[in-house]
C-alpha cells in the first residue's frame, strides 16, 4: 500500500482534529479499508485509527430506539441480548455479515460510511428509518445514502452512533453472491410506527427503498403481496453472478421471505 | 510377483494417523514462503495489463533509480537461453508435428495474455520492488485479442506470428471409417454440444520460489512450491538455461496443494535462477493470489460435440467426438497431451462400444496457458461419456443403470478401441453397491417429499474409469512423450536398523510420509516409526518424475518395494553367512531371517548392523552396507473405476441447488490407508462439484481481461456449499504391481461433474445445462425463462 | 516513519517499531518469524491468516499491526500448551481434517472460535461458521468431522 501518516487519537475531539488534515481517512475495523489500500485502490495521506476511542463503542436500548456506537463490531451487535430482544432482525443481519473473523473487526460505522452497494447494514439503516448521528449533526436514513460508495457525510465528519427505531416487526433476508458472500440481493422489511419500509441492497448502485413493494405491503402485509410485485430491471446491477432481470425477480422473492420471517416471530 | 500377503497386525489397510500432521497442526510446516535466506532480495514481476500487445519499448531508468532496487531485467536481457519447453509432441492428422512457437521466459516483443511477465524487479524489500515495478514505463501497442475458440482460426489476429491461424494441432484418434459406418446404420443417435468450463486450480498455497546462486561452488539452490523437483531441474537446466544438472539443487519443501498447477516449468522460477547469479544474492518471490489467477496454468476449457450411436435395444455401436481445446497463449509443459492422449483414450469408458473416433483441434488464444488440472483429460472424457450415456438412457426411455449394465465390459483383460488395455475390473459390483447405498429405490418418495415443499429433486449417475499410474515409458514415448515416466526409490538401512526411504514421489497433501512408511514397515516387519520417508529434494533423492496422474503409490510405491526386495535379498545373503546356511535356505518373515525348517533366526536389526560392521561377513562375495535403489517402469496404466450417485434438490424460486447426497463407490484395488484414500475422494468430489456448480474462469471476449480474477468473483466451494459425502469401495486388485493398487488422487474430480449435471437435468427435466450451473441458469431452466 | 507498538504474542511481550503499513500477518511472519500463520489470498477471503486477538478470531491480513497495539495475540504456534496439542488440533489429526496443511492453522483457529461461540453447533451451523476459511484439499468433510469430534469431548485413539 502507499505510505501514510498513522495516528491513534484517544478521544473524539482529537479524532476530529486529526481528520482535518487534507486527505485523512478514519480507520475503524479496517475490513474494507485495509483491503482497498493493499490493492492500491485507496490511498490517504493520513489514517486516523478510531480503535482507541472508548465512547464510540457500545449498545444502548432505551425502549423506542436501539443506539449502536459507530465502532461497535458486527459480532457484538449479533451477540447482544438486548438487540436480539428489541430488534432481532438487526442482530441477525449483523450475524450474517462476512464471516466470523470479519464480524470480530468490522464495524457499523465503517460499513455505512463506505456504503458498498452490496453491504448489509445500509439495508438495516434505510429499512428501519434509522438516524445517523455524527459529530456535527443527525442525518436521517433517507438522506444518508446518496450513490455508489457515496454518503451525505462531509470530509472529516465522524459517525458517532446510529439510532435504530424499534419496529413492530422486521426481518432481513440476504441472498448471498456465492463468491464474495456479499448480498446479491438483500431485503430488509420493517413494519413500524411510520408504516412499512422495504430497503434493498445489492440490486442497484446504492441501497434503495422499493416503494412498489412498500405500497403492496402497506395494503396487505403478506409474503404473497410482496412476491406479486414485479420490479423493472432497468437500473438493476448486472454481473457474472446475476443479470438485472434475475436481480429484479429476486428482490420480490427475498422481500416475500423477509415478510414471512417477520410474521413468524 | 512379490508376495504381499499380510500378517494379522500389518499396517497395510490400517487408517494410521498421519505423522505429517504434527508439524502442520502446530505451525511448524515449512512452505517455500517460510524459507528465509540471509541477504535475500525480493522479486516482483511486472505483468502485461493487455491480452495481446506489441511491446514497443520498456523504460526502466526511473525504476532502477528508486530506493532499494538491486536490478531490473526484461526479455531483452535474457539472451542466449532457450524458451520454456513442452514435454509432449502431438502429431496432426496430416502427419505434421504440432506448432511449437517460442515460449520466452520474459516477454520478447509481445505480450500474449493479461499477466504475461514483462519484467523482473529485484529489490531489498518487497515493497520497494513493488513500488519500482509501478515506475517502469512500457509502451504497448494493443492488438486484437484472440479469446473465443470458435473464431480463433478466422479472426485474423495471430497469437504467435508464425501460427497465423492459431491452430497448434489438428489430431485424430480411433477408427473414423468404422464409426461413420456405424452411425449410418444406427437406430438412434444421442448427441450433446457443450463447453467443459475453464478452471483455475487455486491450491491454497500460492506459487513461490527462492533462488540462490552460491559462488563458492558455482551452483544453484532453488526452493520451489513444486510437485516434481527432478523434472523441474531437468527442464530448466537442459532446455532453458544450459546449466549442468549437477550444479542445481531443487528443493520442494512442504507444498500447500498442487492439483497439477505446480508440475510445470514456469517463467518465474526460471527467471529467478537466471537472475540470482547476476544479482549475487538470493531472490525470493511469492505470487499474490490475483497473480496466481493470471499465471498458474488453468484447466479444462474444451468445446465439444459428442454423439453416441445405438441399436434399437440401447447397445452402444459407436461414439464420435469433436473437440476444440484451448492451449492458451503458450504451450505449457504437458498441455498438448491433456486433450489428446489423456482424453481420447478414455472414451470407451466402462463400455464395450466397438468403434470410437475423436478429433481434437488445439488452439492458441490470448489467455493464460492451459495444462493438466486434477484429472487432466479424464474428467473431460468422463463428462463426454457419462453425459451421453445418461442422455441416451432418457432418449431410449431406459433406466440409466440398466443401459450401463447392458453395455459394461465384463471380461478382462479388455483392449479398448482407443488404445488402452484394461487389466481388471468389476463395474457391476460398484454400480450395485452405489445404488444400494444411495437408496435409489427410495428416490421417488424423496422426490415427492421435495415436491410437497415446492422443490424439484433429481438423481444422476456417473460410472467413470480412468487411466492413471502414469506410465509405461515406451508407450508414452510412442505417443509423443519426450520424457520417461518411471519412478525411483532408494532404501537406506542404517546400522542401528532404522530405515530412510528416498522417493521420487512428492507429497503435497497425499500423506506419503505415512503411507509409504506403512508399506515399507509391512515388508520389513518393523514398527512404522522406524521408517522415515524423504521426498522433494534433488540433493538427497536419486531421481523422480514426481507426483501427478495418481501415480505415487502404484509407480513410486512399487519402485520402493523393488528396492526393499533388493534389501531383503542382500539381507538373506548376510543372514545365510551368519547362520551358516546357504543363501537359498533363508526365508524372511515378520522382520526375521530364518533358516527354512529350523528355528535358527536373526532379527533384521542384527543383519543391518552386521552389514555396517562386517566382521563376520562374506567380504569376498558381498559388499558391506545395506542401501539399495530401484527404478520402476510400469507395464501398463492402472484403471481405477467407480460408480457415483448424486441427488440434488432445486429451489425453483431462486435456482439455488443443494446436493442432497453424494455417494461414491470406487475400485482403487487394494487400499493401504483407508482414511487417506477417502480423504482424496472427498477433495476430488469437492473440486468436481466446484466445476459443475460454481467455478469457471470467464474472459471478456473483447478485451481479453479475466473478469473473475479473485475470490470476490471466482466462486470457490466453501463448507456450506457441500454436503458430507458417502464413500465406499469395491476391490479388484491391480494385476501388474505388487501392492495391487490403482491410485485414487483424481477419481473424485473425474467422476463427479457428470453425476451432478445428470442429477440436475433430471430434476429440471431438461436435456442439458451448462457448467457451472449457477443459480440464475437453473432458475431460467426451471421457470422456462430464456 | 515507524510507530512503536507493544503487544503480547503467544504469552510473550513484544515491543517493536513498525512501518505503519505493516500488516499484522507480516509482523507475525516476518518480524516474529512465526510462519505458521499463512497468506493464501489478497482479498481477505481465504482465512489462512486467522489468529486470535483478545480471544476473538481475526484475519491477520486484514489489519494493520498498529491496530493490535495493547492486544493479546495467539497464533497457531501458541495454541498448544507445553507440547500438548489443543483438543481441536488433536481432533483434526484424529479425523484427517487436513491434507496439504496450508489452510490448517487458520482453519483450526477459526474452528476454536466457532465452538467457543456455539458449543452445540449443528453440522449446518459448523459449515456456515467456516465460510471464512477456504480449503482446496479436504472437501471439508473431515474438517466438519474433526470439529464434531472436538465437540463430543472424545479422546483420540492410540497414535
Amino acid at each position: 500500500m502507499y505510505n501514510f501518516q498513522y495516528q491513534r487519537p484517544g478521544d473524539r475531539a482529537a479524532a476530529a482534529a486529526a481528520a482535518k488534515a487534507a486527505n485523512a481517512r478514519f480507520l475503524a475495523g479496517g475490513q474494507t479499508l485495509i483491503q482497498a489500500m493493499k490493492l492500491r485502490l485507496s490511498s490517504s495521506d493520513a489514517l486516523v485509527d478510531l480503535g482507541g476511542i472508548a465512547d464510540l463503542k457500545g449498545i444502548k436500548v432505551d425502549g423506542a430506539n436501539v443506539v449502536v456506537g459507530a465502532t461497535t463490531t458486527h459480532a457484538t451487535v449479533a451477540r447482544s441480548a438486548e438487540v436480539q430482544k428489541a430488534i432481532p432482525a438487526l442482530a441477525e443481519l449483523a450475524g450474517g455479515i462476512g464471516d466470523q473473523m470479519v464480524r470480530n473487526m468490522g464495524t457499523l460505522g465503517g460499513s455505512i460510511a463506505n456504503a458498498d452497494p452490496a453491504a448489509c447494514y445500509p439495508a438495516a439503516v434505510l429499512g428501519l428509518g434509522a438516524t445517523v448521528n455524527t459529530d456535527r449533526r443527525s442525518i436521517p436514513a433517507d438522506s444518508f445514502f446518496t450513490g455508489m460508495y457515496e454518503t451525505a457525510l462531509q470530509p472529516g465528519e465522524l459517525i458517532v452512533s446510529v439510532s435504530f427505531p424499534v419496529p413492530q416487526k422486521a426481518a432481513y433476508i440476504k441472498y448471498k453472491q456465492p463468491a464474495s458472500r456479499f448480498a446479491l440481493v438483500g431485503v430488509f422489511v420493517s413494519q413500524g410506527a411510520g408504516g412499512v419500509r422495504v430497503a434493498v441492497t445489492g440490486a442497484k448502485s446504492s441501497v434503495f427503498r422499493a416503494s412498489a413493494i412498500e405500497s403492496a405491503l402497506q395494503a396487505s402485509f403478506t409474503p404473497a403481496a410482496a412476491k406479486a410485485v414485479k420490479l423493472p430491471a432497468d437500473d438493476m446491477n448486472s454481473d457474472l453472478h446475476g443479470s438485472a432481470e434475475y436481480r429484479a425477480a429476486m428482490v420480490s422473492v427475498m422481500a416475500a421471505r423477509a415478510v414471512e420471517k417477520a410474521l413468524s416471530r | 510377483m512379490t508376495d504381499m500377503s499380510q500378517p494379522p497386525n500389518s499396517p497395510i489397510g490400517q487408517s494410521l494417523r498421519r505423522r505429517e500432521d504434527a508439524r502442520f497442526l502446530t505451525g511448524a510446516g515449512q512452505y517455500t514462503d517460510d524459507v528465509v535466506l540471509p541477504g535475500q532480495t525480493y522479486g516482483v514481476f511486472l505483468r502485461s495489463p493487455y491480452a495481446h500487445a506489441r511491446i514497443k519499448s520498456i523504460d526502466t531508468a526511473k525504476a532502477k533509480a528508486m530506493p532499494g532496487v538491486v536490478a531490473i531485467f526484461t526479455g531483452a536481457d535474457m539472451t542466449g537461453i532457450g524458451g520454456l519447453p513442452c514435454g509432449w509432441l502431438i502429431t496432426s492428422k496430416d502427419g505434421t508435428p504440432m506448432k511449437e512457437p517460442p515460449h520466452p521466459v520474459l516477454a520478447q516483443g509481445k505480450a500474449r495474455h493479461v499477466g504475461d511477465q514483462v519484467a523482473l524487479v529485484v529489490a531489498d524489500t518487497w515493497l520497494q520492488a513493488r513500488d519500482a515495478a509501478e515506475a517502469i514505463e512500457v509502451d504497448y501497442e494493443e492488438l486484437t485479442p484472440v479469446i473465443d475458440m470458435s473464431t480463433a482460426e478466422t479472426i485474423g489476429s495471430a497469437v504467435h506470428d508464425d501460427v497465423p491461424n492459431n491452430v497448434c494441432y489438428d489430431w485424430g484418434h480411433g477408427d473414423k471409417a468404422a464409426v461413420d459406418a456405424a452411425f449410418a446404420k444406427a437406430a438412434h443417435v444421442t448427441s450433446l454440444t457443450y463447453h467443459n468450463n475453464r478452471l483455475i486450480p487455486n491450491a491454497m498455497e500460492p506459487r513461490a520460489a527462492n533462488a540462490h546462486y552460491t559462488r563458492h561452488d558455482d551452483a544453484y539452490t532453488l526452493y520451489l512450491a513444486n510437485q516434481n523437483p527432478h523434472v523441474e531441474r531437468l527442464l530448466m537446466c537442459a532446455f532453458v538455461l544450459g546449466i549442468p544438472e549437477s550444479k542445481m539443487r531443487v528443493i520442494a519443501p512442504d507444498v500447500g496443494g498442487g492439483f497439477g498447477s505446480k508440475i510445470f516449468l514456469y517463467a518465474e522460477e526460471t527467471a529467478l535462477i537466471w537472475a540470482s547469479k547476476r544479482v549475487g544474492r538470493p531472490i525470493k518471490w511469492t505470487a499474490e493470489r490475483s497473480e496466481s489467477f493470471l499465471t498458474d496454468a488453468h484447466g479444462r476449457d474444451h468445446a465439444t460435440t459428442a454423439e453416441l450411436a445405438m441399436d434399437a435395444q440401447g447397445n452402444f455401436l459407436a461414439m464420435r467426438v469433436k473437440t476444440l481445446a484451448n492451449m492458451g497463449a503458450y504451450l505449457s509443459t504437458f498441455a498438448s497431451s491433456v486433450p489428446t492422449i489423456l482424453y481420447a483414450t478414455l472414451l470407451a469408458g466402462q463400455y464395450k462400444t466397438p468403434a470410437i473416433y475423436c478429433e481434437v483441434k488445439a488452439l492458441f488464444t490470448n489467455t493464460t496457458p492451459v495444462d493438466a488440472y486434477r484429472g487432466a483429460g479424464r474428467p473431460e472424457a468422463t463428462y463426454v461419456v457419462e453425459r451421453l450415456v445418461e442422455t441416451a438412457a432418457r432418449d431410449m426411455k431406459m433406466d440409466p443403470a440398466q443401459i450401463r449394465r447392458q453395455n459394461f465390459i465384463t471380461t478382462f483383460p479388455y483392449a479398448t478401441p482407443v488404445g488402452l488395455t484394461y487389466d481388471t475390473g468389476d463395474y457391476a459390483a460398484h454400480l450395485d453397491k452405489a445404488i444400494k447405498i444411495a437408496d435409489v429405490a427410495g428416490f421417488p418418495a424423496r422426490k415427492a417429499a421435495s415436491a410437497a415443499k415446492g422443490k424439484l429433486r433429481g438423481l444422476g449417475y456417473s460410472c467413470y474409469i480412468e487411466a492413471c499410474g502414469l506410465a509405461p515409458s515406451n508407450i508414452a514415448g510412442a505417443l509423443g512423450a519426450r520424457a520417461g515416466l518411471f519412478e525411483a526409490g532408494e532404501v537406506r538401512v542404517h546400522p542401528t536398523g532404522t530405515v530412510t526411504v528416498f522417493t521420487g514421489s512428492h507429497s503435497h497433501g497425499q500423506g506419503h510420509e505415512t503411507t509409504f512408511a506403512q508399506v515399507v514397515a509391512a515388508k520389513l516387519g518393523m514398527p512404522v516409526e522406524n521408517v522415515e520417508i524423504v521426498h522433494g529434494d534433488t540433493g538427497r533423492i536419486p531421481f523422480g518424475m514426481g507426483t501427478y496422474g495418481s501415480r505415487s503409490l502404484s509407480v513410486g510405491g512399487t519402485a520402493i518395494i523393488k528396492a526393499v526386495d533388493k534389501i531383503i535379498a542382500k539381507g538373506k545373503k548376510i543372514a545365510a553367512h551368519l547362520l551358516e546356511a546357504s543363501d537359498t535356505d533363508i526365508d524372511f518373515e515378520n522382520g526375521e531371517f530364518k533358516v527354512k525348517g529350523t528355528d535358527k533366526k536373526l532379527p533384521f536389526g542384527a543383519v543391518a548392523l552386521t552389514a555396517y560392521v562386517p566382521h563376520n561377513y562374506p567380504l569376498d562375495k558381498l559388499e558391506p552396507g545395506l542401501n539399495e535403489n530401484a527404478f520402476y517402469d510400469p507395464t501398463n496404466f492402472t484403471y481405477p473405476a467407480g460408480s457415483y450417485v448424486c441427488e440434488v434438490e432445486v429451489d425453483p424460486e431462486t435456482g439455488k441447488t443443494t446436493v442432497a447426497s453424494f455417494v461414491a463407490v470406487d475400485d482403487f484395488g487394494n487400499i493401504v490407508n483407508p482414511m487417506i484414500v477417502s480423504g482424496q475422494v472427498h477433495g476430488g468430489i469437492a473440486q468436481g462439484l466446484g466445476q459443475a456448480m460454481m467455478e469457471g474462469a470467464i474472459y471478456d471476449t473483447g478485451s481479453g481481461q479475466l473478469l473473475n480474477g479473485s475470490y470476490m468473483d471466482y466462486t470457490m466451494p466453501r463448507a456450506d456449499d457441500l454436503p458430507s459425502f458417502t464413500v465406499d469401495h469395491t476391490v479388484t486388485p491391480c494385476t501388474h504391481n505388487p501392492l495391487g493398487v490403482k491410485g485414487c488422487g483424481e477419481a473424485g474430480a473425474i467422476g463427479s461433474p457428470p453425476a451432478f449435471i445428470n442429477a440436475l437435468t433430471d430434476a429440471l427435466g431438461v436435456k442439458d445445462i451448462a457448467m457451472p450451473a449457477t443459480a440464475e441458469k437453473v432458475w431460467r431452466a426451471a421457470n422456462k425463462i430464456a | 516513519m515507524n510507530v512503536d507498538i507493544s503487544l503480547t504474542v503467544n504469552g510473550r511481550p513484544v515491543t517493536v517499531g513498525v512501518d505503519p503499513r505493516t500488516l499484522l500477518v507480516q509482523l507475525i511472519r516476518e518480524q516474529l518469524q512465526l510462519t505458521g500463520t499463512h497468506v493464501g489470498c489478497d482479498t481477505a477471503q481465504c482465512g489462512a491468516c486467522t489468529v486470535h486477538m483478545d480471544g476473538r478470531a481475526v484475519k491477520a491480513c486484514s489489519m494493520l499491526a498498529v491496530q493490535a497495539q495493547g492486544a493479546t495475540i495467539t497464533t497457531i504456534e501458541g495454541l498448544s500448551q507445553d507440547g500438548t496439542m489443543h483438543p481441536m488440533q488433536a481432533a483434526f489429526r484424529e479425523c484427517h481434517g487436513l491434507q496439504c496443511g496450508f489452510c490448517t492453522p487458520g482453519m483450526v483457529m477459526s474452528a476454536v472460535q466457532l465452538l467457543a461461540d456455539n458449543p452445540k453447533a449443528s453440522e449446518a451451523e459448523i459449515r456456515e461458521g467456516l465460510e471464512g476459511n477456504i480449503c482446496r484439499c479436504t472437501g471439508y468433510h473431515n474438517i466438519v468431522k474433526a470439529i464434531q469430534f472436538c465437540q463430543s469431548g472424545a479422546q483420540p485413539a492410540a497414535a
